[in-house]
């Protein structure tokens, strides 16, 4: 059991994402907020940014080639997992300060761990990256922890 | 939100009230802005046939962070600007598709009087009242 997670697979526990650096914009912020359904007048006029913002302002933009075929991009953070099939997982978002347009922020993510649990029907590999973002002045914005189970 | 809400104290807070549920009807359209403002393309979102045949689901699939995202809204709607939501976890545990109808709605399960933060328990339910989508919240109240 303990050897679906050989030495070299652990040994990836602690690899760094390069940082991405990027632009709150007004229009973005009212983009997301119309998409989703927001009703908060400050919101959808796109002066200050709905929590969970940092997921469309950090979705990985790759070229069109280096999308698989059900229009997914490879997270190249991640190391091969033995067992492939994802399951749900979770995640969980703190929310440090508050985001403007005109911010410019900067997440770098990290495979923070990687650990096995006997499930009822065999075992399960977690594995956990956090995103820490961070604004010019280097204050934490967002820590996001995600959680996803692989059988 | 509305003009007479009242103000939301810390004090007049206890465990068991609830938040004001909220009914969402995600249909192409939104399926469609919200991918394009993440710069989603997986096609179980947009690609009905390729969903249903080679995925095998019964539709298009609701974006879990959307999902996750109306969580947060719950509470901040509940909030106003009488406080802040700190934190929140939750995890995407049943699918839903594109014509469903979902809820979500939350309970306040804990105060701590030290900080003003209290505690919430929000979710996400289905037509069939299954939650969908767990979570906690935490909010802290204006001093």
């Amino acid at each position: 059991m303990t050897e679906l997670l050989s030495k070299e697979l652990l040994s990836t526990i602690g690899r760094k994402a390069p940082p991405k650096r990027e632009l709150v914009t007004r229009r973005d912020i009212r983009k997301y907020a119309v998409a989703t359904g927001n009703r908060q007048r400050k919101y959808l006029d796109g002066d200050q940014a709905p929590p969970m913002f940092h997921v469309p302002l950090f979705w990985d933009v790759v070229e069109l080639s280096e999308l698989t075929p059900d229009g997914v991009s490879i997270d190249k953070l991640l190391p091969k997992f033995p067992l492939e099939k994802a399951m749900a997982g979770g995640l969980v978002i703190e929310y440090h300060k508050d985001i403007f347009p005109g911010d410019w922020l900067t997440a770098e993510r990290t495979l923070t761990d990687i650990y096995l649990k006997q499930g009822r029907s065999g075992p399960l590999i977690f594995y956990e990256v956090v995103m820490d973002i961070r604004n010019d002045d280097g204050e934490l914005v967002i820590r996001e922890k995600t959680t996803r189970i692989l059988r | 939100m509305s003009e007479s809400r009242q103000t939301l104290q810390f004090a007049a807070i206890k465990a068991g009230d609830t938040l004001p549920e909220r009914e969402f009807k995600p249909d192409n359209v939104q399926s469609m802005l919200y991918n394009a403002a993440l710069w989603n393309g997986h096609r179980i979102h947009f690609d009905e046939a390729y969903a249903k045949e080679v995925e095998g689901y019964p539709g298009l699939v609701v974006a879990g962070p959307l999902l996750g995202d109306w969580l947060n809204q719950c509470v901040e709607e509940w909030l106003g600007e009488d406080g802040r939501l700190m934190s929140i976890e939750y995890s995407n545990r049943i699918a839903s598709y594109t014509g469903d109808t979902l809820y979500s709605g939350g309970e306040v399960v804990a105060c701590r009087e030290a900080d003003g933060e209290v505690d919430i328990d929000v979710f996400i339910k289905n037509e069939a009242g299954e939650v969908i989508t767990p979570g906690r919240a935490v909010a802290k109240l204006n001093a």
